[in-house]
């Protein structure tokens, strides 16, 4: 596309906000629409689980960029319109309140929405957390209660464990990996996590699965496939997310778990997709992948932008995500597969500070620090060295 | 330019010193952003902006008037 043409990002948030940052640094002159679901200007969600819900930040805090720098980008933002619709081969996109938007290159941000647990939908007092409104919802649930069961071990149900037990309550996650972030970070260092967990006064009942929920109006308790119910007045599940791409249907875009790119980040002539809803061949690792973490929004934005002003770039990043829980901060650089071989290369798993390090098949795929940001950063580097050679683009 | 850093958005990511190591540092104890040159010379500019736009948590916010 020359750089005058016109571009439509449907998504405005961190991966839609880059995209049209990420234009413009690129030298792209023409106009530049952002359309949203939500009624607000690009805001971060990493704050949601954790300083806006500890009540340390107000949510206006969150907002990604200021009115001037939005006015510099010069781009035009529709929001709180969703887009329900969308024809690839005419690049046009059809909105809730009947707008319809074309442009000469469109650009996919729509993220992911929470799963829900079936049979929990509409009952008061149960949680999920994606959106400002929820972070706020959830708070407020929270500090008029006393007894807070989290439904799922990942990254966020973990994060809101321990931003629920600064603010007093009592807490208890449940889920069915045998300890918090087990399948994402192994068992060396999910059972620290646990530990810390445990130590700050989590009850963790983990290794069960969730059968579903009690209560009338108003939740009253989780029930575990055992049979047991473990009493409840606020309950938030969050056991994963799945890409937003309902509206694509009949688009003619391939979607499998997102919306399949080349890789490129391209899933159409003159369409591409970006963050959490893109999933992209990746030709370092010879595989399809699909991220959802807060640098990725950014990076593949920058990659995404070249392309859609004529550059040819593949995409293949080393994925990094961060997580803070009680006083620990966790960084992780890279892949952590299951099977990898774990190793303490700095500080010591004792100290409360440490860099692990992950080898598989005789590479480092990944290091991951607890406590430890820059040692491990610097880390980084040894999977960059172990990196295989770039696999034949599909 | 004039850089300024909000320590208290900073997750300690990194991203800005591998961009910018002349500018950013991190510190050793909870890998928060050290600014170590508040008004970077024109030849540091490019890689500055690129810092502050691939900051995860936007804690990195230039002044380009001064
Ligand atoms: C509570 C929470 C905490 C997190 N903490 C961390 C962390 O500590 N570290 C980390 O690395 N990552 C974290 N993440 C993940 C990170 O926030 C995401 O990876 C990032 O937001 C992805 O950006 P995105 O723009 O691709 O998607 P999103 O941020 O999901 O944005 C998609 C946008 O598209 C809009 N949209 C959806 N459908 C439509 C439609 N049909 N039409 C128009 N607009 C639509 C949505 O309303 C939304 O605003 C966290 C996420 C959450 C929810
Ligand atoms: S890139 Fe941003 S979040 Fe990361 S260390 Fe630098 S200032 Fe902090």
């Amino acid at each position: 596309m020359s750089a005058a043409g016109s571009v439509l990002v449907v998504g405005a948030s961190a991966a839609g906000l880059a995209t049209a940052e990420a234009l413009r640094r690129g030298g792209h002159a023409g106009p530049v629409t952002v359309l949203g679901a939500e009624r607000h200007l690009p805001y971060d969600r990493p704050p949601l689980s954790k300083k806006v819900l500890a009540g340390e930040w107000e949510p206006d805090r969150v907002r990604l960029r200021q009115d001037s720098a939005l006015a510099a980008l010069d781009a035009e933002f529709v929001l709180g319109d969703a887009a329900v619709g969308f024809d690839a081969a005419t690049r046009t996109a059809r909105t809730a309140s009947g707008r319809e938007l074309s442009a000469d290159a469109v650009v996919l941000a729509t993220g992911v929405r929470p799963r829900t647990l079936p049979g929990a939908d509409g009952l008061d007092g149960v949680h999920v957390l994606r959106t400002l409104e929820d972070s706020v919802a959830l708070r407020a649930d929270l500090a008029a209660a006393s007894r807070l069961v989290v439904v799922g071990e990942g990254v966020l149900g973990a994060e809101i464990a321990a931003t629920a037990r600064t603010m007093g309550l009592d807490v208890t996650m449940v889920g069915p990996q045998p300890a918090p972030m087990a399948g994402l970070l192994g068992p060396l260092v999910s059972g620290r996590l646990a530990a810390l967990h445990s130590g700050r006064g989590v009850d963790l009942r983990l290794g069960t699965g969730v059968d579903g929920v009690t209560g009338e109006h108003r939740v009253t308790g989780v029930r575990l496939d055992t049979g047991e119910v473990l009493p409840a007045e606020v309950v938030v599940v969050a056991i994963g997310a799945v890409p937003e791409t309902g509206w694509l249907a009949g688009s003619g875009l391939e979607l499998d778990d997102g919306v399949v790119c080349d890789s490129r980040c391209r899933a159409a002539p003159g369409v591409y997709a970006v963050g959490d809803v893109a999933r992209w061949w990746d030709e370092r690792l010879g595989a399809q992948v699909r991220l959802e973490n807060r640098t990725h929004a950014t990076e593949q934005a920058g990659v995404v932008a070249a392309n859609v002003l004529g550059a040819d770039r593949a995409y293949s990043p080393i994925p990094y995500f961060w997580t803070d829980q009680h006083d620990v901060k966790i960084q992780v650089h890279g892949t952590l597969p299951p099977d990898a071989e774990v190793s303490v290369v700095d500080g010591d798993l004792d100290g409360g500070r440490f860099v692990a390090r992950y080898r598989h098949d005789g590479r480092t795929t990944g290091v991951l620090g607890w406590n430890m940001a820059k040692q491990t950063r610097i880390r980084r580097q040894e999977i960059i060295d172990d990196s295989p050679a770039p696999a034949a683009q599909r | 330019m004039k850089v300024t850093v909000d320590e208290d958005k900073c997750c300690g990511a990194g991203t800005c010193v591998m961009v910018a190591p002349d500018v950013f540092d991190q510190r050793e104890d909870d890998g928060v952003v050290v600014l170590l040159d508040v008004q970077p010379t024109a030849d540091l500019h490019e890689s500055v902006r690129e810092a502050a736009n691939m900051c995860p948590a936007a804690a990195i916010a230039l002044d380009e008037q001064s």
